[in-house]
């Protein structure tokens, strides 16, 4: 066989599987939003009425609403936490080894056990702390609460998300050459110089890569939703992921949460270009 | 650099910050060996008598061993085919990349990556349904190609800093194409083969949504699937419920433990790239 032909007996058979599994369903999934199917029976075209009748959808509105609360949150958190840790993992600190394989604990966790437990620390663990030191606002199950379930579910996402960006930070940490401190610090810069002048400019690449990853998995949010709140009470903790699933699998609405995927995909796609764009005109800056 | 003194503020801060992470650890453990009546009485403590009771009641609830074995399954071939397929599809790209059809491949594999989950979800599981995919093989199938967007950018960025001259003495010689990649390439590769290991094991091993929406029998549930399917049964039996999450998490954890300097490492390269 010529070398030509082998690289593509390579790849030739990849592109059919990954046509037929990951192209075909995104196109059939583009392609039913624009009918009125209900994943059986007869179907017709309606042209864009499920996107017009998905922008009126209160319900879809709210859960855009609280993934994008919970993901901006939940983004800023997860980075100033994880900053904070890989500044610290990386300056000269005693059981550094042990410290940081404690710190990365959580990433090789999956969510979904995680909220469980955490489902339980909320609804027992904190109240009964909450009471003993007679706290009003820890004494009951946040998750309960309209207006504090959210805050349930930015806690377990940042407590399980931090550890990945943290491994990000602190392999763009290691690599800035020690001599720039040591320069800076003849020419008497203290910590904080330090930091904005040196260490942040640096990982700023890897500042872009953390918000945007940190980004873009929070508004998939769903393991932690389905464990902790089901998306209750109510409504109020329904993802954009979590509508689509319910609607699509349990409410006979494929077409319309076909739609509504469509709109979701434009809207990550638009806001990791837009963070990249920003994030990296800032970077130029420096 | 090395005579530098140690930073004990940063120590101390570190210290407390990981107690965020060790508790709820500390309380998973404990209570997965409380009686239902000491868990009532006493949050904090150690168990006074290790039951050992709730594991094999857990064990026994939840059909622990089929699920564990679904999840070994599920993990292990799909980091083995993922390695091979990924590696291969990569090598082949990064050595054409002058071609209009493989930089085409290239930047259409990894697009990939910007594409939710649920927009193709609804008919991925029509069609898996339909082809009789809705099972383990199909989940190993899906992982694979799954894992290609990522992996291609990774691969691709690695194999383009191996110097094309290794290969030509090899090829001069008469080394066929494949040769060269099984032979030269791929050993080359070792830390990149380790890092997609370990990323698509951790993915295999945690993931939930493809399970839960792909499979169609209950007996081929993964661990955190079957977690999820027992948890009407575990209603308000929280020690069973804890035993039966700790037996899910343990054998990675225990896998962390021997490994955690590989894994980390590992993890660290990928993203560098």
């Amino acid at each position: 066989m010529s070398r030509k032909n082998v690289f593509l007996v390579m790849t030739i058979p990849a592109l059919l599987i990954f046509l037929v599994f990951h192209t075909f369903p995104a196109i059939q999934g583009i392609f039913y939003s624009f009918t009125n199917w209900h994943g059986y029976g007869d179907w017709q075209f309606v042209g864009f009425k499920n996107f017009i009748n998905v922008f009126k959808d209160q319900q879809v509105l709210d859960s855009y609403l609280f993934t994008f609360k919970f993901a901006i949150v939940a983004t800023i958190l997860t980075n100033v936490l994880s900053l904070l840790i890989a500044l610290g993992l990386n300056a000269k600190v005693k059981f550094q080894k042990t410290l940081r394989a404690l710190y990365f604990i959580p990433y090789i966790l999956g969510m979904l056990i995680i909220s469980f437990i955490f489902s339980f620390i909320f609804s027992k663990v904190l109240p009964d702390i909450g009471q003993t030191l007679h706290i009003q606002w820890l004494s009951s199950n946040i998750l309960g609460k309209t207006s504090t379930a959210w805050l349930g579910i930015v806690i377990v996402s940042v407590w399980q998300s931090t550890a990945f960006n943290t491994i990000l930070y602190l392999s763009g940490l290691v690599t800035i050459p020690g001599e720039l401190y040591e320069a800076a610090g003849l020419d008497g810069a203290n910590s904080w110089t330090k930091f904005w002048r040196i260490t942040f400019p640096m990982i700023m690449p890897f500042f872009t890569i953390n918000m945007v990853l940190a980004m873009r998995t929070f508004l998939m949010a769903f393991d932690q939703i389905v464990a902790l709140t089901g998306g209750g009470p109510g409504r109020a903790t329904e993802s954009i992921s979590y509508v689509i699933y319910k609607g699509g699998f349990e409410g006979g609405q494929f077409a319309y949460q076909s739609a509504n995927a469509v709109i979701y995909f434009i809207v990550i796609a638009a806001i990791s270009i837009f963070q990249i764009k920003v994030l990296q005109k800032r970077g130029e800056q420096y | 650099m090395t005579n530098k003194k140690i930073n004990w503020a940063a120590t101390i801060l570190l210290a407390i910050g990981a107690l965020a992470v060790l508790i709820p650890l500390y309380l998973t453990i404990t209570i997965a060996f409380k009686t239902p009546e000491e868990l009532s009485s006493n949050l904090f403590n150690l168990p006074k008598h290790w039951m050992v009771s709730n594991f094999t009641n857990a064990i026994k609830t939840t059909n622990f061993f089929v699920a564990l074995k679904n999840s070994i399954f599920v993990s292990f071939f799909s980091v083995i085919l993922t390695v091979l397929t990924n590696s291969m599809v990569a090598y082949a790209i990064a050595r054409n990349m002058d071609k209009k059809f493989y930089k085409l491949l290239y930047y259409f594999f990894v697009s990939a990556m910007f594409i939710p989950f649920p927009i193709i979800m609804l008919p991925l599981v029509r069609q898996t349904s339909t082809w009789h995919l809705d099972n383990l093989f199909g989940l190993i199938l899906l992982y694979v190609v799954f894992n290609l967007a990522l992996n291609t950018f990774i691969y691709v960025g690695y194999i383009r800093t191996i110097p094309v001259e290794l290969e030509e003495a090899a090829i001069v010689d008469g080394a066929s194409t494949w040769r060269v990649f099984w032979k030269i390439i791929f050993p080359l590769l070792g830390p990149m083969n380790a890092t997609v290991a370990i990323l698509s094991c951790l993915y295999a091993w945690n993931d939930f949504l493809l399970p839960l929406v792909l499979l169609s029998n209950p007996d081929m549930a993964t661990l955190p699937l079957a977690q999820y399917i027992f948890q009407s049964q575990f209603s308000t039996n929280y020690t069973l419920a804890f035993a039966s999450y700790l037996m899910a998490l343990a054998p990675m954890l225990i896998v962390y433990m021997f490994s955690q300097k590989w894994i980390i490492s590992g993890v660290m390269r990928g993203s560098i790239k």
